[in-house]
């Protein structure tokens, strides 16, 4: 059912969010600290043990796809609500600071992927999962027939 | 219309879904027809949203752009934290564990870059503007970590609300280059694989800079470099007030 899916990622939203404020007191820190990112480690457990045991339905993949697809949306909502205005009638000292902290920043992702060109040339997006980002982007076609049927299992 | 209005304020959530399915459904018009889909339609709505953003600001004089009118308070709903953090987490299920787990220790040396080298630039350009005292110099540089870290030290350090508005406004005004500057960059820094995806979530840090400049790139790097993003706010939250404050104190003295 869709709503499995939509609970196994709630429950690691929640998992994560406890562990990130739990973290956060532990280091007196008034934030959370990686609460979505170990989220996202369990929801991505959880798929690895289900996939494993063949109970990865379809319905349970269609509940957290449609969150996926929903992300460039949320972030369109999220640019909409920030303070544009202001900052773009900020004075130059903000100008500055902010070009020169992404500027520097993006030279060393640069100067890291050099280096790194080895480890990194190989990589194909594993095929069991979606391809091309499909489940961010969307679906290109009309969704699988297997979508409706909530009962057959994935196969390996 | 009066009635329009108060339909769309009562029902704002979904007049947000609306407004921003329209915005998409242009914003890919444009980019097939305008750009010959040499622009993302995803870029296009993202700079689309930002635009609205400043028209919103312009109108109200509030802080949270379109939401602050209140035909569209409902974006201010879909765009929040909640809603962002858990698409963030939904993104997640398409992580190839491997590549990941791999990549880790340079997600992590990644983080720690990305937090002295941008505060360090923010204390400098800071420093060149005038500022002397560690309290300014180390809030200002926070904000080039991320508004996020900026709020948080600033407030945490004892900064004036004149001081911390600024500190935000650099953090912000990061995000919007960060959001707006990736898909532009990404050829030539090599965004193009998980690793550098990692790293680059971990330098840049701005989850919303990182996530909505991914985005626009390539949707398959996007949960590589969210899963380590949010992790850089939290470890700028901790040593922004500490380590960092310290170090800057030291060195400037008072």
């Amino acid at each position: 059912m869709t709503i499995y899916g939509v609970a196994i990622m709630a429950i690691a939203a929640l998992l994560g969010t406890a562990l990130g404020d739990i973290l956060g007191q532990a280091v007196h820190v008034k934030a959370n600290v990686g609460g979505v990112g170990f989220a996202m480690i369990f929801l991505v457990t959880a798929r690895v043990w289900l996939e494993k045991r063949g109970a990865l339905t379809p319905g349970i993949k269609l509940g957290v796809e449609f969150w996926a697809t929903m992300y460039i949306p949320v972030i369109v909502a999220m640019a909409a609500d920030l303070n544009v205005f202001s900052a773009s009638k900020s004075g130059p000292m903000v100008l500055m600071a902010g070009a020169a902290s992404v500027l520097s920043c993006a030279i060393v992702v640069a100067i890291i992927s050099r280096l790194d060109k080895g480890n990194s040339a190989k990589w194909e997006p594993p095929p069991d999962v979606f391809i091309d980002g499909a489940a961010i982007n969307g679906p290109s076609g009309p969704l699988p027939d297997d979508v409706a049927s909530d009962q057959t299992p994935r196969t390996p | 219309m009066s009635y329009l209005a108060g339909l769309l304020k009562t029902e704002s959530l979904i007049t947000a879904f609306a407004l921003v399915g329209v915005v998409m459904f242009l914003s890919h018009l444009a980019s097939k027809y305008l750009t010959r889909g040499r622009v993302h339609g995803s870029a296009i709505a993202i700079v689309a949203g930002l635009g609205l953003a400043w028209w919103g600001g312009r109108v109200t004089h509030g802080n949270n752009g379109l939401a602050d009118v209140p035909m569209f308070a409902g974006v201010g709903l879909m765009g929040s934290n909640l809603f962002r953090d858990f698409a963030i987490v939904a993104t997640a299920f398409e992580v190839d564990v491997a590549q990941a787990k791999r990549a880790g220790l340079l997600g992590a040396f990644a983080i720690v870059i990305g937090t002295a080298l941008p505060f360090t630039m923010g204390v400098m350009v800071a420093r060149a503007y005038g500022f002397t005292d560690a309290v300014s110099l180390t809030t200002i540089g926070a904000g080039a970590i991320t508004y996020i870290v900026g709020g948080v030290t600033g407030t945490a350090i004892g900064a004036s609300s004149t001081l911390l508005a600024l500190s935000i406004g650099v953090g912000v005004f990061k995000a919007i280059l960060v959001m707006v500057g990736t898909p532009i960059a990404a050829k030539y820094i090599g965004l193009d694989n998980p690793r550098s995806a990692m790293a680059y979530g971990g330098l840049m840090g701005t989850v919303s800079g990182v996530t909505g400049g991914l985005a626009a790139t390539d949707p398959k790097l996007v949960p590589y470099g969210a899963l380590v993003a949010t992790f850089h706010t939290g470890f700028g939250c901790l040593v922004g007030p500490s380590i960092l404050f310290f170090t800057v104190r030291f060195l400037v003295g008072g």
